[in-house]
């Protein structure tokens, strides 16, 4: 596994980027191969915490696996949740209470803020700057409370069973989701201030990690890395799911196919989560809070795939049933895996420093590529 | 396209394909043989133009195994299922790695989890798994490892 | 009035009553040695504290507040931990090098003591040729780098001494051009002689503009020399780990840590003396009243008091800024600072020559 590198037959250093490296965020390991500090190749080693859902979850119930897939993007795990909700709810083909729904919606628009802003504080850490990280997280803990006061938990939520959510939300949820939105905007320019509008930084992302729209559609780019190419592809216009098609937001598109766009993508990302929260605060209809099931559910023989929109772009998952309690096959077509299919392509060519840059403005995370 | 439509298409460009339907997209099932002629046609013909390659996995169904191809058009937002069925002691299938780049990836891991040999792949090597582990698949039904597997 | 010249007279004093010029010599030697390494000892605890502090107060959270009183024993705590700490030798490393470097970076951080004026007439050694001293002897600290690099046996650490070689040697220019700013406007080259020269204010406020722009320019050298961010491109924690410290552990590694620290309070000491007037008090030309109050505070107060003020600069500098790529850093330097510091150095003889500075 830990074959000797050193130096090709041209005489190219090979160097390898972690298991354990500062900028690799987890356990990716690259192994580059540099020409002084010019990047010719990049091959991603992966693995290195692979758990192999996909098995395991050939060993569990409709009602377990969900809980499985907190672990797989534990950045936006309640959107993992949902994806596995909405599928088992195709295949019985449960009607969701509209309460649900809309609690889903909200809860999933924060769980991307939440992610977004650990990436904006981490990205600006790759890069050298080590402030913003304190102030993301500053906001990123009021989320962080509102959910460990709704369901428990403040990473790997668990809040959705299939039918609804497990319980109904908290007395001081709208009250504290508004205080949250009011502490957002008024410190969302200060993000801009601090990191966006330095020259540095620009400098640093312009013209770095150029994907044109074909190679990101190509290697099955998706999510900001995605529309930072301009390339239209976020399942929650294209294919709408939960309420996702009563609301209005925009699809942030950014034509600049570099780090910066991908950059700015994802800041304008986080306003527009902040608008569909805003239109549904006030909304929450009355109502149960879960659909009737039963208690051991049975999806009927066939294939199920539902398609959702995480944080770092398209989550898949694809059930294969033979109609018994537990799926014959299930896939988790994870975004990070196809993102990363992309990094070589991308890096070739541009500095070492650049690297991490463009990794950081993929957002990998680790347990999302090797599952 | 809508599915009616797709269906007709493709009965043009392989007329031995075999429809299934019932589930939210045209699922088609093609033989391993015609499958790299009709990729290409999938991919470059202007009314299909399937460019999104967004699901590439593989099931083991004990006697047989099956490719399984999620195709989508960002142009026409036109889906399709494509399913091609292997033998399970010699499965070997044309690669796809050419058309749509994320398969380099996709087929790398269905290699190692399943042992499908694909054909003219630039580099098929182990992705996930460390060394060691070539010939073993974890995802086949028929694998097991006492130790590390945890059943409910 | 108790003042460092005050005491240092008394002890050269008392030494030459009590014992021969040779044996007073050899024990005011070695009287300099001792606090030297105690002024490190302690400017190293400080500093960390300070820019830990610094770093708290910018990054909205507290900063070390657990041991001692204030958390001002945190460093010694570290120190202590560091000392402790097994120093490993990596395998396949030149040992000699290895353990050579961090004294070789140490040594030209105290070597730079050497001609620094802490005090109005307390100086270790008061040179004619200062500033030349003081160019030639921090690109040394280079040395050091790159033998750690080197010696290493590591990748990081080669590609991090081989940054830090290329980044002091092109930012050597502009520092030096820009200290060749104020030796034209005071014509003088001993540090001591251009803090006199500052009698009636500040070489920053007389030298007009040219004066400014040598002193942001050296600014920036200065940080780009000491390998702080956002020029810290040796150690890029994110895309070298540590750089060219990166197998280093233990007290090898606390001197190269007290070392960077050590530079930055030199820097800043010389940026001080050159720019805002070193121990001189805030003088306005010739206003007697104002000035002689100024004096009552005493010089080593106001000479700590603007080289802290310049640290605290460049830790603003450090917790604010993202990293610059190797490429652009070469570029910010070769393209832009070197030919503006050109530009300069005419531009000032010409200030100097028309006597157009106060």
């Amino acid at each position: 596994m830990f074959e000797e590198i050193g130096t090709t037959a041209e005489g190219d250093l090979q160097i390898n980027v972690g298991p354990q490296h500062p900028a690799t965020h987890g356990v990716l390991h690259l192994v580059l191969t540099l020409n002084g500090e010019t990047i010719k190749k990049v091959e991603p080693h992966l693995g290195y915490i692979h758990r192999s859902i996909e098995k395991m979850c050939e060993s569990l119930t409709y009602r377990q696996f969900s809980y499985v897939t907190s672990r797989m993007d534990y950045l936006s795990s309640h959107i993992n949740n949902n994806a596995c909700a909405l599928i088992v709810e195709k295949g019985l083909q449960v009607d969701v209470p509209e309460r649900a729904k809309v609690i889903r919606v909200i809860i999933d628009e924060l769980t991307r803020i939440a992610s977004h802003e650990l990436w904006w504080g981490a990205m600006a850490m790759d890069l050298g700057a080590f402030t913003p990280f304190f102030h993301a997280f500053r906001e990123r803990e009021t989320i962080n409370e509102i959910m460990e006061e709704t369901c428990g938990a403040r990473l790997t939520m668990n809040y959705i069973v299939p039918g609804g959510l497990m319980m109904d939300i908290h007395p001081n949820f709208q009250k504290k989701v508004k205080s949250f939105i009011q502490l957002f905007r008024s410190k969302f320019d200060e993000y801009n201030e601090l990191v966006t509008g330095n020259i540095i930084f620009q400098n640093r992302m312009k013209g770095v990690g150029v994907l044109s729209p074909e190679d990101a559609i190509s290697y099955g780019c998706t999510g900001p890395a995605a529309r930072g190419s301009g390339v239209k592809c976020d399942i929650r216009k294209l294919y709408p799911y939960e309420i996702y098609d009563k609301v209005q937001f925009d699809e942030v598109l950014e034509t600049g196919c570099d780090s910066f766009a991908r950059y700015m993508v994802r800041l304008k990302e986080m306003l527009e989560s902040i608008k569909i929260i805003e239109q549904l605060i006030d909304n929450i209809p009355e109502g149960e809070f879960q659909a009737k099931t039963k208690a051991v559910l049975k999806l009927p023989k066939g294939e199920f795939y539902q398609r959702v929109e995480t944080a770092r772009g398209e989550l898949g998952v694809y059930i294969v049933s033979e109609g018994g309690t537990t799926p014959y096959r299930i896939k988790y077509r994870s975004p990070g895996f196809s993102n990363l299919s992309a990094l070589d392509h991308m890096a070739r060519g541009s500095k070492l420093g650049d690297l991490i840059a463009m990794m950081g403005t993929l957002d990998l995370v680790i347990p999302d590529i090797d599952r | 396209m809508t599915n009616e439509e797709l269906k007709l298409k493709i009965t043009t460009l392989l007329p031995e394909a075999v429809f299934e339907e019932g589930g939210e997209w045209l699922n088609v099932n093609v033989n391993a043989t015609a499958w790299p002629a009709l990729a290409t046609q999938l991919l470059h013909e202007p009314e299909l133009y399937f460019n999104y390659l967004f699901c590439l996995t593989c099931i083991d169904w004990k006697t047989h195994l099956t490719m399984v191809y999620h195709l989508d058009s960002t142009q026409y937002r036109h889906n399709l299922v494509i399913k091609i069925k292997l033998d399970t002691n010699k499965p070997e299938i044309e690669t796809v790695s050419n058309l749509w780049r994320t398969a380099e990836f996709h087929e790398r891991e269905v290699y190692e989890m399943f042992g499908v040999n694909f054909l003219n792949h630039p580099d098929l090597r182990l992705l996930i798994l460390p060394e060691g582990w070539e010939g073993k698949n974890p995802l086949r039904k028929d694998f097991d490892d006492p130790v590390n597997m945890i059943r409910l | 009035m108790l003042s460092f010249s005050q005491i240092a007279s008394d002890v050269d004093q008392w030494l030459h009553k009590v014992c021969s010029p040779t044996w007073a010599l050899v024990f005011e030697m070695v009287i300099i040695g001792v606090s030297v390494i105690g002024l490190f000892a302690v400017l190293g605890l400080v500093l960390v504290l300070m820019e830990r502090r610094v770093a708290a107060w910018m990054q909205i959270r507290l900063g070390p507040n657990r041991v001692g009183p204030q958390g001002l024993l945190q460093s010694l705590a570290d120190t202590l931990k560091l000392l402790v700490k097994e120093g490993m030798t990596p395998g396949g490393s030149d040992k000699f090098l290895f353990n050579l470097a961090p004294f070789i970076a140490m040594i030209a951080a105290m070597l730079l003591m050497a001609p620094i004026a802490f005090a109005s007439n307390f100086q270790i050694w008061n040179i004619n040729i200062g500033v030349l001293y003081v160019s030639a002897v921090s690109s040394l600290s280079v040395i050091g780098i790159l033998m750690a690099g080197w010696a290493s046996n590591n990748k990081y650490s080669l590609m991090g001494a081989m940054r830090s070689g290329a980044q002091i040697v092109s930012y050597e220019l502009s520092a030096g051009l820009s200290i060749l700013t104020i030796v034209v406007l005071s014509g003088n080259l001993g540090l001591n002689d251009i803090v006199l020269s500052q009698k009636d204010g500040w070489w920053i406020f007389k030298g007009h503009i040219p004066a400014i722009i040598a002193f942001i320019i050296f600014m920036i050298a200065v940080t780009a020399e000491t390998n702080r961010a956002p020029f810290d491109l040796a150690e890029a924690e994110s895309e070298l780990t540590a750089g060219f410290h990166t197998e280093y552990s233990g007290m090898k590694f606390a001197l190269f840590f007290l070392a960077e620290y050590i530079n930055v309070f030199i820097v800043c000491a010389i940026g001080a003396t050159l720019f805002l007037g070193g121990w001189m008090p805030f003088h306005i030309g010739n206003l007697e009243g104002f000035n002689h109050v100024m004096d009552y505070i005493p010089s080593s107060i106001w000479f700590f008091g603007k080289t802290f003020f310049l640290i605290f600069l460049i830790m603003w500098f450090r917790w604010t800024f993202p990293r610059l790529r190797i490429d652009q850093l070469l570029n910010l330097e070769w393209k832009y600072l070197l030919p503006i510091s050109m530009f300069n150095i005419i531009l000032v003889t010409v200030v100097a020559i028309m006597k157009w500075y106060f």
